[in-house]
């Protein structure tokens, strides 16, 4: 990643508060995440069973963020669920962006008709409302996570298309891009090595933002029961789950709420202040 | 008569923009012979570069054709053999090289595709063209980043080198240099002519630039040929009220450069004097 290393971008990254405000949050949920079977406090609450002697316990205490109606940990399992959402928007973007990006090369580098072709195509996803089709897909599979995250990808690849389909037709004015040509390079080499590299800084900037937004989307989704399913801790049914219990057991559906903020936020920050160092670094 | 070396037959080519047809060349012929230093001059939307990317085989001609050693040039799926023997030095060394590639990697790229040399020996050969071009060996693991316009031109210029071609096509190769370097980039380019015996088509809107170099000049208006013969005779003696015009227009730096401007200029106002 030179564009990162550069030392002016990572000057002005530093120096940028709501970044490193971010980069603090994100790396608080990614370490939670990461060794969440060390840092949980009870690590088997991750699952259907609780300590059935404190059901719905407060804030506070040996249970410091409460525990839900069977005595399961809040704490415990917001960690569990930052989890499954990271390895949700891992896989989510894993899969969308090298589809959407290699729609978007060849949609702005062949001719007109490839384009027109593909960017319709493109439309046609963008056109439905996220959430819309995202539930008319699991509403052909049965809810589950996996189904869950098959219709985020399906929805989001558009997106990774579209950026770098604009990219792509600025960059294929370039100098560069004509000598390739006219040297004789094949398409592979001029769309990946000469052309792809090129469109990385802002492709990867646009996955940083989503991360945050494709935990949201899950989330949305897992609220409406169209997610991970009970026992699985997840940000969104937790929020759901713990709405039937408001206002006296607050905390069930307060603290997934601030959890889904955090995270969301954090990776926002994170990347604004990425594409703004990437700006100074150019 | 011989077989020309590069024969452009009869070539108009139109573009289609949002407000209809441009005809950016119309009933073009001209002949380039091998070794030569063909001039191709003209103001911007004389037709010149369009003229250049049919040679390259950026786009195809509306009609007639542009032969290179008897074959026709066609633009799309041209043979890597014809990619390979005709070359593009580009005006804007900024954009010409990819930032995200090292010099080494623009300039091996051409040895990659052609399969030219023993593959550990590319290495070898990429610093060889470096020294060529007036470049240290060690610039190959450089970024385009530090580089000058100079620098970056001579990069091109062994990235162009690097297919071995026969013909190459200048557009504009020094246009946006410094005049100092402008000069020495211009020696380069003849000296590597000589050695290696290109042809060149060395497209300029400059007369000044090749007044020194070009063997035979073309000169366009309005996508239309006005003039091509022997450069000097053109120089000397030039025919069309268009070419007088670009000739009295040439910024001079030294007395005898001002006397030969002097006589177009002088030409000029004659001619005004008499419409009047």
């Amino acid at each position: 990643m030179t564009w990162f290393a550069d030392s002016p971008g990572w000057r002005a990254f530093r120096r940028d508060t709501m970044a490193m405000t971010g980069l603090t949050l994100v790396a608080l949920v990614v370490l939670a995440a990461l060794f969440a079977d060390w840092i949980a406090p009870y690590p088997s609450h991750a699952g259907p069973i609780g300590d059935f002697g404190a059901m719905g316990a407060p804030p506070g205490g040996r249970f410091l963020l409460g525990t839900d109606t069977i005595g399961r940990d809040l704490l415990t399992r917001l960690i569990y669920a930052y989890r499954l959402s990271l390895e949700m928007a891992i896989v989510v973007l894993a899969i969308a962006t090298p589809i959407g990006v290699v729609v978007g090369l060849l949609a702005g580098y062949l001719g007109p008709a490839w384009s027109y072709g593909l960017m319709r195509l493109t439309d046609v996803f963008l056109s439905i409302p996220p959430l819309v089709l995202a539930m008319s897909i699991t509403g052909f599979l049965e809810p589950s996570a996996i189904h869950g995250m098959i219709a985020i990808t399906a929805m989001w690849w558009p997106w990774y298309a579209r950026l770098t389909y604009n990219l792509t037709r600025a960059e294929r004015q370039e100098g560069y891009v004509v000598a390739a040509e006219i040297v004789g390079a094949s398409l592979p080499h001029i769309l990946f090595r000469e052309i792809l590299p090129n469109c990385m800084p802002s492709i990867l900037t646009k996955m940083t933002v989503d991360v945050g937004f494709v935990i949201l989307i899950a989330s949305s989704m897992s609220f409406l029961g169209l997610g991970a399913q009970a026992p699985t801790p997840d940000l969104g049914s937790m929020v759901a789950d713990g709405a039937k219990y408001m206002p006296d057991a607050w905390w069930l559906t307060v603290f997934p709420a601030i959890a889904i903020l955090i995270v969301v936020m954090g990776f926002n920050l994170l990347g604004d202040g990425l594409r703004e160092a990437a700006d100074v670094a150019r | 008569m011989s077989e020309a070396f590069l024969s452009v037959e009869g070539v108009t080519k139109r573009f289609r923009s949002a407000g209809g047809e441009v005809i950016a060349l119309e009933d073009v012929s001209i002949r380039v012979d091998h070794g030569e230093c063909h001039a191709i001059i003209g103001e911007s939307g004389s037709g010149k570069s369009t003229l250049g990317g049919l040679i390259l085989g950026l786009f195809e001609p509306t009609s007639g054709s542009v032969r290179f050693k008897g074959e026709i040039l066609g633009a799309p799926r041209r043979p890597l053999r014809l990619k390979r023997a005709i070359q593009l030095i580009q005006q804007n060394p900024l954009s010409a090289l990819n930032p995200r590639r090292t010099v080494g990697q623009s300039i091996r790229l051409a040895f990659d595709v052609h399969a030219i040399g023993e593959k550990a020996q590319r290495g070898k050969r990429v610093a060889e063209l470096l020294g060529e071009v007036g470049l240290p060996a060690d610039y190959a693991l450089r970024s385009p980043h530090g580089l000058s316009g100079g620098e970056r031109q001579r990069v091109a210029i062994a990235r162009a080198l690097a297919c071995e071609p026969e013909l190459i096509v200048l557009d504009e190769p020094t246009s946006a240099l410094d005049v100092l370097v402008q000069a020495r980039v211009l020696q380069l380019l003849m000296r590597i002519r000589h050695q290696h015996r290109l042809t060149y088509a060395f497209i300029t809107h400059d007369l000044a630039v090749v007044r020194g170099i070009a063997d035979r000049v073309s000169v366009f208006e309005k996508g239309r040929l006005v003039e091509s013969g022997l450069a000097d005779a053109i120089f000397a003696t030039p025919q069309s009220d268009y070419t007088r015009r670009l000739l009295a227009a040439v910024p001079v730096v030294s007395d005898e450069e001002a006397r030969f401007r002097d006589r177009f200029r002088a030409a000029e106002v004659d001619a005004e004097e008499a419409e009047d």
